[in-house]
């Protein structure tokens, strides 16, 4: 398939979670709580454009056959970044609009008190820098320091997975499975990094 | 003993549940029409949901026939009723997952008749009944509580169900008993997450009061909602409401109720002593530590508008119930 048609592919896929929610809201389809669960089920989404996002470099490397390879990812690795910014967005604007009401007095407090949402906001600053810096003249620009800077989106996902760890009440299931999934994701490259 | 009843709300002024339900309905065919326009229905399609489904639940004909016989009780509020979807599609019920939506989805798998509930500890008529022998004689109530959950989420349920005082009285106590322990069944077979290697909760789930608390005529062992049957999401056959505390102290699927005369182990003050406590009293001064219980969101939430109001020390039933925590430090004892 033509990359320019991959690309549109991989665009519309994307969309799809989005289009889902958007489809339940609109049919009432929510249940008791609509606010609670539009803001999971972003926040699922934002983890999991983060995991493809990781796997691609680990995909290509490890998985590199004659006739099984993921050489073609490489070419979507933006975009699919640039998706985990979009739901974490979506997250975050779902956080404030349908859980705060957008009434900003009460988000000092719920910082203090909910420290699972404080260690958020350095992953969501550095998630928009990483996708205002995610242009061609950006990394032009930036040179060296560019892929320094987009190195921080292990930092990201590490702050990601405290987040999903920090609200643990009653199963660890989902936290204990995102770590081993980040895991795998990170160790290769620690790996290459120990053995350079 | 001697209870003070709030300022009544005469009946009058409570929607029943079927004019509820039609203007709600009207509402919504006036949505629908408006929706054809575009603007107006944008706020709108944001509202909460409010269809409420109404089912014949599978149960023996003797408890229906007496739920269906059940008095409406003393206790009014003028809130409106959280709908019957609602009620029975967002609940906590962990043996069938950790989503509001699974125990909806797979409670259908217990088979709750017959039933036998086992009364035990320091009492002078221990041994295990049948559903049908700990309802015999009893004349059911509607009681229409508020129902506060420690994550900040509330409703308002029209339970079906008696006093435990009743119960208690008919199986006599000692004078050793000074709390009463509830067990939740335990049957991985009907109730999958018993089976999870990843719950941080020790099976079966136990709940427990203390004796006062256990007597007070509040307490209720509920055995219907809505005028209908419990369904097995929400705790069939026989559950506690206890509704000046959080929602988890309202242990589900009752198979056993111990008398005592230590205080007994809590499955959430088990997993998290830090968190949650025995008492579980409803306290908008006392915060969970990790997020302030001052506030509550009454279900259905809207969107756009959600629906948040303040949380009322135990729950609004403080005029009945503080005398029962007088002298304690309620920060201490949460």
């Amino acid at each position: 398939m033509p990359v320019l048609g991959r690309r549109v592919l991989t665009f519309f896929l994307a969309l799809i979670p989005l289009v889902f929610i958007v489809y339940k809201t609109l049919t009432s389809q929510l249940g008791a709580d609509p606010a609670k669960t539009i803001v999971l089920f972003t926040g699922e989404w934002t983890i999991y454009f983060l995991f493809i996002t990781l796997a691609v470099t680990p995909l290509r490397r490890l998985v590199n056959f004659k006739n099984l390879h993921f050489r073609w990812l490489q070419i979507h690795r933006r975009m699919l970044g640039l998706f985990t910014l979009f739901y974490a967005i979506l997250h975050v604007l779902a956080f404030l609009v349908f859980i705060l009401g957008l009434d900003f007095s009460r988000f000092g407090k719920e910082l203090v008190e909910r420290p699972y949402i404080l260690v958020t906001i350095p992953a969501v600053i550095l998630l928009i820098v990483l996708g205002i810096t995610s242009t061609k003249a950006m990394m032009r620009r930036l040179g060296k320091n560019w892929l320094r800077l987009h190195k921080s989106i292990y930092l990201i996902a590490i702050l990601a997975w405290v987040h999903v760890l920090m609200q643990v009440r009653s199963s660890y299931f989902e936290a204990v499975l995102f770590g081993v999934i980040l895991l795998a994701l990170l160790l290769p490259r620690l790996y290459w990094t120990v053995r350079k | 003993m001697l209870i003070k009843k709030p300022s009544d709300i005469p009946s009058s002024e409570i929607t029943p549940e079927p004019i509820y339900n039609a203007r709600r309905d009207f509402m919504r065919g006036a949505m629908s029409v408006a929706a054809l326009g575009v603007s107006a229905s944008a706020i709108d399609v944001f509202a909460a949901p409010t269809q409420v489904v109404d089912k014949d639940l599978p149960g023996p004909d003797w408890l229906k026939k007496q739920i269906a016989g059940a008095n409406a009780n003393q206790e009014k509020i003028s809130e409106a009723l959280t709908p019957y979807e609602h009620v029975t599609g967002h609940n906590n019920f962990y043996e069938y997952g950790y989503d509001k939506t699974d125990p909806a989805a797979k409670a259908h798998i217990l088979k709750p008749h017959p039933w036998t509930v086992e009364i035990a500890g320091e009492v002078n008529m221990p041994g295990t009944f049948g559903l049908e022998d700990l309802l015999k004689g009893v004349t059911l109530e509607e009681r229409i509580y508020r129902l506060r959950c420690v994550e900040a989420w509330s409703m308002v349920v029209p339970w079906v169900g008696f006093s435990l005082a009743d119960l208690i009285k008919r199986v006599e106590p000692n004078s050793k008993a000074k709390y009463v322990a509830f067990t939740t069944l335990e049957r991985p077979s009907e109730m999958p997450e018993q089976k999870s290697r990843f719950s941080t909760i020790d099976w079966p789930y136990r709940e427990g009061l203390r004796m006062d608390e256990a007597m007070h005529p509040l307490t209720t062992l509920a055995v219907g909602l809505y005028g209908k049957v419990l369904p097995n999401q929400n705790g069939a056959p026989l559950r506690l409401v206890v509704p000046w505390k959080y929602g988890f102290k309202y242990i589900k699927s009752i198979v056993k109720i111990e008398f005592t005369e230590k205080q007994p182990k809590t499955t959430w003050s088990m997993i998290a002593p830090d968190e949650y406590g025995f008492y579980a009293n409803v306290n908008p001064q006392v915060s969970h530590p990790r997020w302030s219980q001052a506030e509550e969101r009454r279900l259905p939430s809207g969107l756009l508008r959600p629906n948040i109001i303040p949380t009322q020390l135990f729950n609004g039933y403080a005029e009945q119930v503080a005398h029962l925590y007088k002298d304690m430090d309620l920060r201490k004892f949460y």
